[in-house]
């Protein structure tokens, strides 16, 4: 097929009343980034040739696990009734810890198409998008994704969406994003349907932050929104919260590759580039302007995503410290919301801290830094923070469970989210009782067509972070699905739980659990490392203990046995080798007190892999 | 089978570095000679050797008459490489079943020996046997060529236990062919093996006492070792068998030193026990004391000075390099002295007599603090080590890996 508009309207000189910003927005997996590729086909900014699924999920981790983590901004044109227009249609992320991703698409556009994938129908995520869509003013496009799928139920979905945000199910248009078939209606109608942007072109240039990444080659790329004025190239821009001048050496679209303009105006959606090596001196929710003639009020920006959850990250070879280090300054480059401080562990060495927006993001980082920069790491299990209130008065804010203050505790606060599930009516007693069984209280119930149902629960982070995800799919049947978003801080009844070895307390398995909930982890974790500890010269209790109380015991028996029984001429060059091994073996071997852990040992203790995998791809 | 370890290429030639005839005057001369064919393969067994529904019987018949060519060659390589000439302090003969060959071609074998190199007056000079494939015939013969002592793969007395490794002979012909050899006046040792899936403590002390009844002059038990690529491997691996944990075989391994000690055996090496120092097992003794040795036979190894290489496996590949006058030799190693020292540690910390204190902090091994805690520990004798000696203790036998790599540090 070829493009229909014949040539492109040039940046810098569009007339906003021809552009139109929207992003996508939809549940994990329900096509977004499928559809995005049908729109660049059809527009004709990628050939065919050059055409891969997912185009715009560049990067390695986005491409195998075949999810989109980054926010992608593309200039398209599209003529409709004579007149060329320039679509900047932006591609968001579907999992719930890249919202803050979908957040920030959302303040650069002003109309939004809401997908739903036709054999799936709403989901958590298609609620929680949509609100932020409302909240943002944006003109919501509703559209059924798949309809190519033998299961598609387009007229029953369309009822649904068009219960949810009002007008008819007629109006709910229905496209295939692997076929394409619709996909020219939907870009007609997004220029009817999505109001023009309006802004000042002659006050002074003010554009917002909405990404900024670093990139090896071109250094910090910052992605922005004209709101008023224009910026033009080569000129001076301020950055309003810092005041901080730089040159723009570059400013273009993109078309999806980066095509340097001459400038950006009203409107418009484009990218800068200064030669700063910072995302911290580029920062997303600020506003640019020019230095010559500088804007007075700056554009409301973004709250800042907070971590949720942390986790302690240590090279598996001490050495590796300072690469990890580096490789860690090098991520947080591009990725803002990553967050790290130096900690050490009797039981690790010397690692990070490391805050993260929620554990898919954690799994990611931990990914990234093992393949893109070789370290071989090991996670500790993930941990919110508490804030706790000693008897004294003093507060303390534990990110670490080991640093969890002992003594005279009055208070303990620990974050709570508002959970959101949807689900086939029928498994609505299962998802009951497991969120029960999470500490959760059940806000309301309410029904979605006929048999589906949403749920929604005040929950303790905590208590998500631990393996619920995987707990929800699997008594589902992978049909629920979930959202959450931060709901304050509420006391809880918590305890913390060490496990020692041999009498010495192993800080990397410490944990903060609900004071019912003790007992269960001090059980199954001295169990686990019973199995996974190899049997030592000698007998080594393992016990869980809150305080000086024990709750859980275990013992790993002395080893009685090692020695090769044969050892003849043929057999000594091998044992030799088998011997440096073993020394080799030692090397990676932890000690607390006498006792040698393997690294292996502390990485399977670490990690619930079921969890891990039920994060990966949701339904 | 066995995988061999990674070397360098050896030369075609056989020539021997350097290092190989340094101090050669100060070491013993020893020969092993391997006979690689076996009527069945036991499940447990990665040793070198072929039925012959493998490789044919032909290469049976005329394997003595190539092995003594490798003979001639090796006599032409050391001369070659400047090692002073030795006659043979012992010579063994192991597989494979060398039995399985008519005791013809091992006195052929024997007495290529011996014009070539000279077997020293009080020579060891044993072979492995199968308990089926030995008579009082056959070891006569043997007995008259010179031969000294018959090494006889028991492995156990208890059939349910035979059956899971697979062993075929039977059990009968152990009591027989002990008898016979020690009627023509043969030394005699049996092998056992102890901790196979299924062997309970009662099936192992019963194979002990049958053992200790045949008054053999040499025992060796060994706990069954699972090698990778074996048909027990397999089995192991699908749950068809399952192997018996590590305590019973401590357990095994007790019951076993104290019947044996009660019967008056003495333990030398963790897993030999001897009647005296005299019937101890010289050749296995001389590789523990690494002295040099040339292997003789499809995937031999040899050891002369520090340098380690071994023959092709295949036994016709074996031939052709013979026939093309080229060395056997596949790959080797050249041991640097650091690794000699370690070599030596792995080596005679195993030995009952001990490993010499004094030489160990020379070579920086076994520090104050890893000698204390392993005195402390029970695994190491205190009051050897006050004569100078690191010796195993009866629990330290079992630990001995554990007591090389403290004492390597
Ligand atoms: N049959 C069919 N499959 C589709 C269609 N659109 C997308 N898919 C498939 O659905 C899966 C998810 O597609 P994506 O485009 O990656 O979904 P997404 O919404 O971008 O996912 P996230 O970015 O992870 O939230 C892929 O396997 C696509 O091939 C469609 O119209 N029909
Ligand atoms: C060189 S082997 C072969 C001798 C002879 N072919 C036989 O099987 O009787 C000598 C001894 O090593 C022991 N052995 C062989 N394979 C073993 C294994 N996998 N584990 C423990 N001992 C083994 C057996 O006791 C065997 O008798
Ligand atoms: S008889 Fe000995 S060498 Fe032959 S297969 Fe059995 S164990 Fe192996
Ligand atoms: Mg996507």
């Amino acid at each position: 097929m070829s493009p229909r508009a014949k040539t492109a309207l040039e940046p810098a000189k569009t007339n906003p009343d021809f552009i139109r910003n929207f992003c996508i927005i939809a549940h994990i997996d329900h096509g977004k980034s499928t559809l995005a590729d049908r729109m660049l086909q059809l527009t004709g900014v990628v050939d065919d040739r050059s055409m891969r699924a997912q185009y715009l999920d560049r990067m390695d981790i986005e491409r195998e696990r075949g999810i989109t983590i980054k926010s992608q901004a593309v200039r398209m044109p599209w003529e409709f009734e004579n007149q060329t227009y320039a679509l900047n249609m932006i591609d968001t992320p579907g999992h719930v810890d890249f919202t803050y991703e979908v957040s920030r698409s959302l303040a650069a556009c002003e109309g939004a198409v809401l997908l739903v994938d036709a054999a799936q129908g709403i989901e958590a995520q298609t609620l929680a998008n949509l609100y932020l869509a409302m909240e943002n003013d944006l003109m919501i496009i509703p559209v059924l994704n798949k309809i190519d799928l033998p299961a598609a139920q387009p007229e029953k979905y369309a009822e649904e969406l068009a219960n949810l945000i009002g007008g008819n199910p007629e109006d709910c248009l229905r496209v295939s994003g692997k076929t394409g078939m619709g996909v020219d209606a939907l870009l007609d109608k997004i220029v009817q349907m999505v109001p023009k942007p309006v802004g000042d072109p002659n006050a002074p240039a003010r554009a917002m932050i909405f990404d900024s990444v670093y990139d090896s080659y071109r250094g910090v790329v910052t992605y922005v929104r004209m709101i008023d004025g224009s910026l033009s190239n080569r000129e001076k821009i301020t950055m309003m919260s810092t005041k901080a001048v730089h040159d723009l050496l570059e400013i273009g679209v993109s078309s999806p590759e980066p095509e340097p303009t001459k400038g950006l105006g009203v409107g418009e959606v484009g990218y800068l580039i200064t030669g700063v090596k910072d995302v911290r001196q580029s920062k997303v929710g600020d506003t640019v302007t020019t230095s010559m003639k500088p804007a007075t009020v700056a554009l409301k920006g973004y709250a800042e995503p907070k971590p949720m959850v942390f986790s302690g990250l240590y090279p598996i070879d001490g050495s590796d410290y300072p690469n990890l280090r580096e490789a860690l300054d090098k991520l947080k480059l591009s990725d803002a919301s990553l967050v790290y401080e130096p900690e050490t562990s009797v039981a690790l060495g010397f690692g990070f801290r490391c805050g993260f927006l929620g554990l898919l993001h954690l799994e990611i980082i931990t990914e990234r830094l093992e393949r893109e920069f070789n370290l071989d790491l090991i996670a500790t299990a993930p941990s919110v923070v508490y804030e706790v209130t000693l008897d004294d008065k003093k507060e303390v804010t534990v990110t670490n469970p080991s640093e969890y203050p002992v003594g005279k505790i009055s208070k303990v606060l620990e974050p709570m989210v508002r959970a959101t599930i949807l689900s086939p009516k029928d498994y609505v007693g299962a998802i009951m009782e497991l969120c029960q069984g999470r500490r959760g209280v059940m806000l309301d119930m309410q029904y979605f067509g006929t048999d589906r149902v949403q749920l929604r629960y005040d929950m303790p982070l905590a208590e998500i972070v631990f393996d619920f995800f995987d707990q929800l799919k699997s008594k589902t049947q992978g049909y629920a699905s979930l959202d959450y978003e931060e709901n304050g801080l509420a006391e809880g009844d918590l305890v913390k739980v060490d496990i020692l070895l041999q009498g010495e307390q192993v800080d990397a398995f410490s944990a903060i659990v609900h004071k019912d909930k003790a007992y269960a982890y001090g059980v199954m974790m001295t169990g686990k490392l019973r199995e996974l500890i190899p049997r030592q010269q000698f007998e080594v209790p393992i016990q869980a203990a809150i305080g000086a109380r024990i709750i859980a015991r275990e013992s790993i028996r002395a080893m009685r046995k090692d020695v090769l029984a044969k050892c003849y001429g043929g057999d000594i060059s091998r044992k030799r080798k088998l011997l440096e091994k073993q020394k080799e073996g030692k090397k990676r071997m932890k000690m607390v007190g006498r006792v040698e852990v393997p690294q292996e040992a502390f990485i399977a203790a670490l990690s619930s892999d079921k969890e891990k995998k039920g994060e990966k791809k949701g339904k | 089978m066995a995988q061999f370890p990674k070397g360098e290429l050896a030369p075609s030639d056989g020539l021997l570095p350097e290092q190989a005839k340094l101090n050669a005057e100060q070491r013993t001369f020893h020969a092993y000679i391997h006979v690689p064919f076996c009527k069945a393969r036991c499940g447990y067994c990665d040793f070198n050797t072929y039925t012959a529904q493998e490789i044919g019987s032909s290469s049976q018949s005329s394997f003595a008459r190539d092995l003594v060519s490798e003979i001639d060659l090796s006599r032409q390589v050391l001369e070659d490489s400047g090692v002073v000439g030795r006659s043979l302090s012992t010579v063994f003969f192991g597989g494979g079943t060398p039995t399985l060959l008519p005791a013809e071609d091992l006195i052929e074998m024997l007495q290529k020996l011996r014009s070539v190199f000279g077997v020293e007056a009080d020579a060891d000079i044993t072979t492995e046997a199968n308990p089926d494939s030995v008579d009082e015939v056959y070891l006569l013969k043997l007995k008259e060529a010179g031969f000294t002592r018959v090494s006889i793969g028991m492995q156990s007395a208890v059939t349910k236990v035979l059956a899971v490794l697979e062993r075929t002979h039977n059990p009968d012909n152990v009591a027989r062919s002990v008898q016979a050899a020690k009627t023509v006046g043969l030394f005699t040792s049996v092998d056992l093996i102890y901790g196979t899936p299924t062997e309970t403590i009662e099936d192992w002390v019963e194979t002990l006492q049958q053992a200790i009844s045949l008054d053999t002059d040499h025992i060796s038990a060994y706990s069954l070792i699972v090698e990778p690529g074996t048909k027990l491997a397999r089995q192991i691996k699908v749950g068809e068998v399952e192997m018996p944990d590590e305590d019973l075989h401590a357990q095994m391994y007790e019951v076993a030193d104290e019947l044996l000690t009660k019967a008056g055996f003495v333990n030398y090496e963790v897993s030999n026990w001897s009647r005296s120092v005299e019937t101890r097992s010289k050749h296995n003794v001389a590789y523990w004391k690494s002295m040099d040795w040339w292997g003789f036979g499809p995937g031999a190894h040899s050891h002369i000075g520090g340098v380690r290489w071994w023959n092709v496996k295949n036994p016709a590949a074996y031939t052709d390099r013979l026939r093309a006058s080229l060395s056997p030799a596949l790959e080797r190693e050249l041991v640097d002295q650091a690794n000699q020292d370690i070599e030596r540690v792995m080596l005679e910390t195993r030995l009952a007599e001990g490993i010499d204190l004094a030489w160990l902090k020379s070579k920086g091994f076994g520090t104050q603090e890893v000698i204390s805690n392993l005195i402390a520990s029970e695994v190491i004798d205190g009051g050897a080590v006050f004569q100078g000696v690191v010796k195993l203790t009866k629990k330290g036998r079992l630990l001995a890996d554990y007591v090389v790599r403290e004492l390597l540090g």
